[in-house]
């Protein structure tokens, strides 16, 4: 049986299970392992978009409105298309400018201004509170619709109550202490909240799942699947099929449009999606997984309203509570704590998140402000980063009690029930100076001011009092009749604009006004010098690489002043860490002896000391530590041009180095190809002379032994002038092959071309060879067709091709049985002769290298009859004419040589690569 | 007692031309016609001299020598390198593996036998 | 850098399908009082929409239809 101290157990655990998870997270980010890093996090972690009044409320908004509760989860489905864009950008800018919230960004933007961030963080205060105070309701009514458990009764006014037994204060009192413990366990207050981010990615499962198992249960336990519930609920006259009964397509746009801006301007929706990102390549898949989960968890609103109208007709039960009210008129008790646990984490998710977001607003934009002034007459004797902490805790704390505040007060008001729109509409507020900033170059502080404070005034006057009088706190004739009977002011009619529903209309009034002032101020004056600077870096923020801090500063600082004072904020060793690690990668300095302390240098303390305590204190402090010279506008916009020009440039440059890379490359690939040849060059030289050197060794010695010693028998005498002779003559032949290979090479050699018969070629090749081959001990066998085959060529050329094989088969055929074999056949167009034979063939790794110049078939082998040279020119001259010569061979069973020359038997001309030489000629 | 020298080269007619005037020396000559029976031959008869080729099938001249200074038990072996290859790198290389002398082909024969001589002689 | 170029330009196309489905007179053709497999058209309608929407935007940003 459910009961108060089971509900209070189950919650603790919740709370300490979020409380386990967030520490694991911390401990795995603090060993390089980060969680949060993984984009399904991430995107779950947007989902703290969903809080308490989606869990409760969307069932209540389709109970009453039908498909009302939609355009709130499509406006940031189509807007997530645009992330790409607006998101990443948010993104970029933020994690170079260590922009910690939305009242930072918008205050950097316009120059670090003070002012602005305050006016921001006031909005996001008053806008938001009310909305913490609705979360704390859900959780606190929730709690006692639960304990009543079997029961369905709806809580009394919580309002009557002393604050001591309230449970919405100890509610309060006890996420305020959670939130401190999560948001604020380190002493560094500027890094991203990882065990946060976790928790909240976790409970953003459990709203999901809990909403689900109710849906599932109701929808397929209670009914017979949707349709069931929808046939009945039709009977019985529940449904609305029509899109949004009241208000009509007005409503369903702008809501859709306030959706689609509350889920990046919100605090704390800002919180996760820019402040806590840990990497731009997370928004890539939460634009689609996100949107997906907005869709999951609405898919069975309609059928639990459906079901409750059905349930509870006449009996009235609030329709925010069908959630948790349906499983326990079912006496589904654990579904009950289930669904009670899912609306529990939806509250909480979003008063941490909401929370911590707001603590580090007020803290940086409004409390910094008034402490850096005070101290700039007394130094605090406490450490600083000691006070930043205890700042936003109390921070934490006073937001806290303010919702809880507004929630005594407020009780069921309609100021409470609906001000999950007032709230968006409050915020949407931010969006014309933040993304106006973001795009626009001109807008300035004034402006940003200007546009804030209009839009702002005006949902007070035209959201914020009405829902005071609607609650009865303000007289409803200010409502009805307008301020002093004035009609033309009536706040939800105002300037006489009827006919619309109070959020379009404070929404085209708001941001009307807004966006008007906003342009209309800021082009009163042009933006002045920090706003320019600011200005680019936001509106650049896609294209800038690196600072451009250079020469933006001018002035005189010292490394040491610029260290103690971030230390002073962030702790000595984390500031002297991130120094390090900054002249390191950034600046390749191993030493901070040798860190300039330039603009850079400047601009890196002044964005470290950002994270912490927000850019406007920021500026502030670091002007205290350094002795500054302003630069005037035009200075600034020269040295902006000249980036941006610089920019342009390196970009062509950088086409211009790729292309000349390209030019490099080629060039090293001509002067390896030149130096190859060369070489080649060389060791053709070295070879001609080689092959020179060792005919004439033989001669010059017999000749020197022959002259020396006249008395040599005959036999030797004769012996040695033999050798003489036949070196002489392989000199000669050498000598002959040289200066043809070269005549060909160099395009000087003579050529005839004819019509020749290859057998003729082949039967005298043969005639003049065949005794060779004989004398070696071999024999020869010939193939050939009877038909005659006709080719273009130089006859003497192609018999010394012939020759060539023929006295190379001879050598290297099998010295027992030797076998010459020669084939002449016709394949296509072509006519190929074969000489093969069958000594021990050419080595494989040879094959490919046996054509070239003094590469004979055996490794230096003592061939007085081979020059090296032939193979090489015989293959010159076969391509000569067109053909192509090669070898196939397998070692040990014999060379086959083979050439094919382009045959002109069927009249038509031979393919030949010597023009003037056709056939038809 | 008589000189034993070793003649390995590829080329046949130069390498009978050297043992000819080797055997005119009074030299007791043998020969081999490729790197790889020279070493094996310089290991099996331990020659006092051997006039070596550098370009050769199987090993070459540069080979051989160094295998031939790696040993310890051919220390008294002296090394002519004979070579049509006449570039200073590649004497300067015959050189440094440890060849007693370098003699670029064609070479004088007169001067060829007095540099074999020399290196023989002085050991008497 | 190329290839997300391409994939901003589909998403921008996915928004502007999305507007037109959803935000514009487009949305008076479901919306009648109809049933349609026993649920209401309307219903069918928008939640269809949605689901071929976010399927459009996950199948363009993990690169579908591009060679990479």
């Amino acid at each position: 049986m459910l009961s108060g101290p089971l509900v209070v157990v189950t919650s603790f655990l919740y709370l300490g299970l979020l409380f386990a998870i967030a520490y694991w997270a911390d401990r795995r980010a603090d060993t390089g392992r980060s969680v949060i890093s993984n984009p399904t996090v991430y995107a779950l972690s947007l989902a703290v978009y969903c809080t308490a009044w989606t869990y409760y409320g969307s069932v209540g908004r389709a109970a009453a409105t039908g498909y009302g509760f939609l355009p709130i989860y499509l406006g940031p489905t189509l807007a997530a298309t645009l992330w790409v864009f607006l998101l990443l950008k948010m993104v970029r800018i933020s994690k170079s400018q260590r922009i910690t919230s939305i009242a930072d960004f918008i205050s950097s933007r316009y120059g670090k201004s003070h002012l602005l961030g305050g006016l921001v963080t006031v909005i996001a205060v008053v806008g938001v509170l009310p909305y913490i105070a609705l979360q704390l309701k859900a959780i606190s009514s929730s709690f006692s619709i639960l304990i009543h458990y079997p029961d369905v009764m709806l809580p009394g006014g919580a309002h009557t109550l002393p604050v001591w037994r309230d449970t919405a204060f100890y509610i309060a009192l006890i996420l305020a202490v959670f939130t401190i413990l999560l948001g604020t366990r380190h002493l560094d207050a500027s890094e991203r909240h990882e065990g946060m981010v976790a928790a909240i990615a976790f409970e953003s499962i459990v709203k999901l799942f809990a909403l689900t198992a109710v849906g599932v249960f109701i929808t397929f336990g209670l009914y017979d699947g949707f349709g069931d519930v929808v046939h009945q609920a039709l009977q019985a006259g529940h449904l609305k099929t029509r899109l949004i009964p009241e208000g009509g397509a007005n409503f369903w746009f702008s809501l859709s449009l306030l959706s689609a801006l509350a889920v990046l301007m919100l605090p704390r929706q800002f919180q996760v999606a820019v402040v806590e990102n840990s990497g731009e390549n997370q928004l890539r898949r939460a634009i689609w997984l996100f949107p997906l989960y907005l869709l999951l968890i609405n898919i069975f609103v309609l059928p639990i309203a459906l079901a409750g109208q059905l349930e509870f007709a006449g009996m009235g039960v609030d329709a925010d509570t069908y959630v948790l009210t349906l499983p326990i008129a079912h006496k589904q008790q654990w579904l009950a704590l289930f669904s009670y646990l899912g609306g529990l984490s939806a509250a909480t998710g979003m008063v941490i998140v909401e929370t911590i977001a707001l603590s580090t607003m007020v803290c940086n934009d409004l409390v910094m402000p008034g402490l850096l002034r005070r101290w700039r007459y007394r130094a605090p004797s406490m450490d600083l980063s000691v006070i930043l902490l205890l700042v936003r805790r109390g921070a934490i704390f006073v937001v806290l009690m303010l919702g809880y505040s507004y929630f005594r007060l407020a009780g069921e008001a309609y100021a409470l029930v609906a001000i999950g729109l007032i709230s968006f509409a409050a915020v949407a507020q931010f969006a014309p100076a933040m993304i106006g900033g973001m795009y626009w170059r001109g807008g300035t502080r004034g402006g940003a001011l200007a546009g804030l404070s209009a839009g702002f005034l005006v949902w007070i006057y035209t959201l914020l009092l009405p829902s005071f009088a609607k609650s009865g706190w303000l007289a409803r004739d200010f409502l009805d009749l307008g301020p002093f009977g004035i009609a033309l002011l009536k706040p939800q009619a105002l300037f006489g604009l009827e006919g619309f529903d109070e959020i379009t209309h404070c929404l085209f009034w708001s941001l009307t006004l807004n966006i008007g002032a906003y342009l209309i101020v800021s082009s009163i004056r042009a933006p002045n010098a920090e706003e320019t600077t600011q200005a680019t870096r936001f509106v650049d923020a896609m294209s800038i690489n690196r600072p451009i801090a250079e020469g933006l500063w001018r002035g005189r600082a010292e490394v040491d002043d610029l260290i103690s004072l971030t230390g002073r904020f962030l702790g000595e060793d984390r500031a002297r860490e991130s120094f390090a690690e900054y002249y390191a990668k950034e600046r390749n300095i191993e030493d901070d002896a040798e860190l300039p302390a330039d603009g850079e240098t400047v601009h890196f303390a002044e964005t470290l000391l950002a994270g912490a305590i927000g850019s406007a204190s920021a500026r502030a402090m670091i002007a205290s530590v350094v002795q500054e010279e302003p630069l005037g506008l035009d200075e600034v916009m020269d040295i902006l041009d000249e980036a941006s020009q610089i920019r342009a440039y390196s970009h062509e440059l950088e086409q211009k180095s790729r292309e000349l890379e390209a030019a490099t490359a080629e060039l090293k690939a001509a002067n390896v190809k030149l130096l190859e040849l060369d070489h080649l060059k060389d060791d053709f030289m070295s070879s001609v002379t080689h092959e020179l050197r060792t005919p004439l060794t033989s001669i010059r010695a017999f000749s020197e032994i022959l002259w020396e010693d006249p008395k040599i028998d005959l036999e030797e005498r004769k012996r040695f002038l033999g050798i003489i002779v036949s070196e002489t003559e392989r000199l000669t032949r050498l000598v002959n092959q040289v200066l043809d290979l070269a005549k060909i090479e160099s395009g000087h050699a003579v050529w005839t071309s004819s019509e020749v018969d290859l057998g003729d070629i082949i039967r005298q090749s043969i005639d003049a060879s065949e005794q060779l081959i004989i004398d070696r001990g071999g024999r020869l066998k010939l193939d050939l067709p009877d038909a005659p085959a006709k080719v273009m060529a130089d006859q003497d050329r192609l018999m010394q091709v012939m020759l060539n094989l023929l006295s190379n088969a001879a050598k290297f055929m099998a010295k027992e049985s030797g076998r010459v074999e020669v084939h002449l056949k016709r394949q296509q167009n072509m006519y190929k002769v074969m000489v093969s034979d069958n000594g021990s063939g050419v080595p494989v790794k040879l094959q490919p290298v046996i054509f070239e110049k003094f590469r004979q078939g055996v490794e230096g082998s003592a061939n007085p009859l081979g020059t090296g040279l032939g193979l090489p020119i015989s293959r010159e001259i076969i391509e000569h004419f067109g053909g192509r010569l090669s070898v196939k061979s397998t070692p040990e069973k014999g060379a086959i040589f083979s050439f094919v020359l382009p045959c002109i038997n069927r009249g038509g001309a031979a393919p030949s690569n010597n023009p003037g030489q056709e056939a038809e000629a | 007692m008589t000189k034993k020298v070793l003649i390995v080269d590829d080329e046949q007619n130069i390498a009978i031309s050297v043992e000819y005037l080797m055997r005119r020396e009074g030299f007791d000559v043998s020969v081999a016609k490729d790197g790889e029976e020279g070493l094996a031959m310089i290991r099996s008869t331990k020659p006092d001299l051997v006039l070596l080729d550098v370009m050769m099938p199987k090993m070459d001249g540069f080979q051989v020598c160094s295998e031939v200074r790696a040993d310890a038990s051919l220390a008294g072996v002296r090394i002519i390198m004979l070579t049509a290859k006449g570039r200073e790198a590649e004497i300067e290389k015959g050189l440094s593996l440890g060849a007693d002398a370098y003699i670029p082909k064609p070479f004088s024969t007169s001067d060829l036998v007095s540099r074999v001589k020399a290196l023989l002689e002085p050991k008497e | 850098m190329r290839q997300s170029k391409m994939m901003r330009q589909r998403l921008v196309a996915i928004f502007l399908i999305g507007l037109l489905l959803l935000f514009s007179p487009v949305i008076a053709l479901p919306d009648r009082p109809r049933l349609l497999f026993g649920l209401p058209l309307l219903f069918l309608y928008l939640f269809g929409v949605w689901s071929l929407l976010i399927a459009a935007m996950a199948w363009v940003v993990r690169g579908g239809g591009t060679n990479e």
